[in-house]
């Protein structure tokens, strides 16, 4: 569920098709830099109702979406 | 009791640096910096001191005003990079232009021009100062590491400065916040050379993390402006223009839409000059003043954040 959504935000962020982004995409493939995600960071607390730091060590959309999954509980 | 901007000036060294330039000393390029935070150049100085600058963007400023030295009450200066701990910047700005009167210096960082217009309010509203001169110098360039990429591509040197004065219409108000936070921007200073110290010195350059001061600089903006509606009773299309901090055009753009206040009502020209800390709005102020884009009646909001850590939000009717 937190994938779909993280998905679309990203889409949205880099203006692309949804259905590019796969788990294992990393962000230097989309080249999204570390300002994007820190970006992408604040609309997932927007979206999720979350205090949410970015950590630098996330490569993939999978490593984001399991940080922003622990923080949900 | 208000006061109403009848004066603005500003100066910044000829010497320009552009990304090009930058790409010759360090690991960078045009490309880069460009896409990362909007400045295609900046000035940087040569032979102008901090006081050099403040002293020759308060002459414009006053000329602009059509006011003599003499007329001038109180000297509010913003600066964190003074040339001496002591005197003060606005003493020896006051000892340059021949003025005769109370002047002190605000450091805020890159939110200072708010800092000084709220410290000028009060020195207004208690009626000990009809004509104020603030001005924000700095020469960020002796602040910083210039083998540091992430920081010194972002910076600027400059001055800008405004004269109030005060009036029974016109409106100003304000939201002003701090809490500290090394953490996030510090610029520790020299230690000196007591035999006696023991503590270990920190490189006396800017240190930042980019990304907590992107998330302060945005939440600061979105939940300021908010603030200061919810204070005022005024709403996004009473206003005529915005002047945000110019720190990164990303931290513009991203906040922007949050606000709630039409994209074309905000001017930028981070392009031109870069992030020049306190001196940055009064600049642009100064810039849409001489290119006759501001009316009289209208009104501004300005919008700053940065060290301290500070922000604040200003509306004024220009």
């Amino acid at each position: 569920m937190a994938f779909e959504k993280i998905a679309q935000m990203i889409a949205d962020k880099i203006d692309c098709d949804v259905t590019e982004i796969k788990p294992d995409t990393q962000f230097e493939d989309l080249s999204i830099d570390s300002l994007d995600i820190t970006e992408i960071a604040m609309d997932i607390e927007d979206e999720f109702g979350i205090e949410f730091e970015a950590d630098p060590s996330m490569k993939t959309v999978a490593d984001l979406v399991a940080a922003v999954e622990k923080k949900v509980g | 009791m208000n006061f109403r901007i009848i004066g603005t000036g500003s100066y910044v060294p000829d010497n320009i640096v552009t990304n090009d330039d930058l790409a010759k000393i360090v690991e960078t390029s045009d490309e880069w910096i460009s896409k990362r935070v909007g400045i295609k150049q900046r000035h940087i100085s040569v032979n102008d001191t901090t006081l050099d600058m403040g002293h020759k963007a308060a002459v414009k400023a006053m000329e602009d005003a059509g006011v003599t030295a003499d007329e001038i009450d109180l000297i509010v200066a913003a600066t964190i990079s003074a040339d001496a701990a002591s005197p003060s910047l606005a003493c020896m700005i006051e000892n340059r232009i021949g003025a005769d009167c109370m002047s002190f210096d605000v450091s805020a960082a890159c939110a200072g021009f708010l800092f000084a217009l709220e410290t000028a309010i009060g020195y207004i509203e208690r009626k000990r100062a009809k004509k104020v001169l603030v001005v924000c110098s700095d020469r960020m360039s002796k602040l910083l590491d210039w083998t540091d990429r992430s920081t010194c591509v972002i910076f600027g040197d400059g001055a800008a400065g405004v004269v109030l004065e005060a009036c029974e219409d016109g409106f100003y108000d304000s939201v002003i916040h701090t809490k500290g936070g090394d953490d996030v921007i510090n610029i520790p200073m020299h230690d000196g050379i007591s035999p006696f110290y023991k503590v270990e010195e920190k490189k006396p350059f800017l240190f930042m993390n980019g990304q907590a001061t992107f998330k302060f600089a945005v939440n600061s903006i979105t939940h300021d402006v908010k603030e200061l509606f919810d204070k005022t009773g005024l709403a996004a299309e009473d206003i005529a223009v915005v002047i945000p901090h110019q720190a990164n055009k990303r931290i513009i753009d991203f906040a922007q839409p949050k606000t709630g206040i039409d994209r074309e009502k905000w001017y930028i020209n981070i392009e031109e000059f870069g992030n020049v800390s306190g001196a940055s709005i009064p600049i642009a102020l100064d810039e849409m003043n001489k290119k006759g884009l501001l009316t009289r009646g209208q009104k501004i909001l300005f919008t700053a954040f940065g060290g301290g850590l500070s922000s604040g939000a200003v509306i004024v009717e220009w």
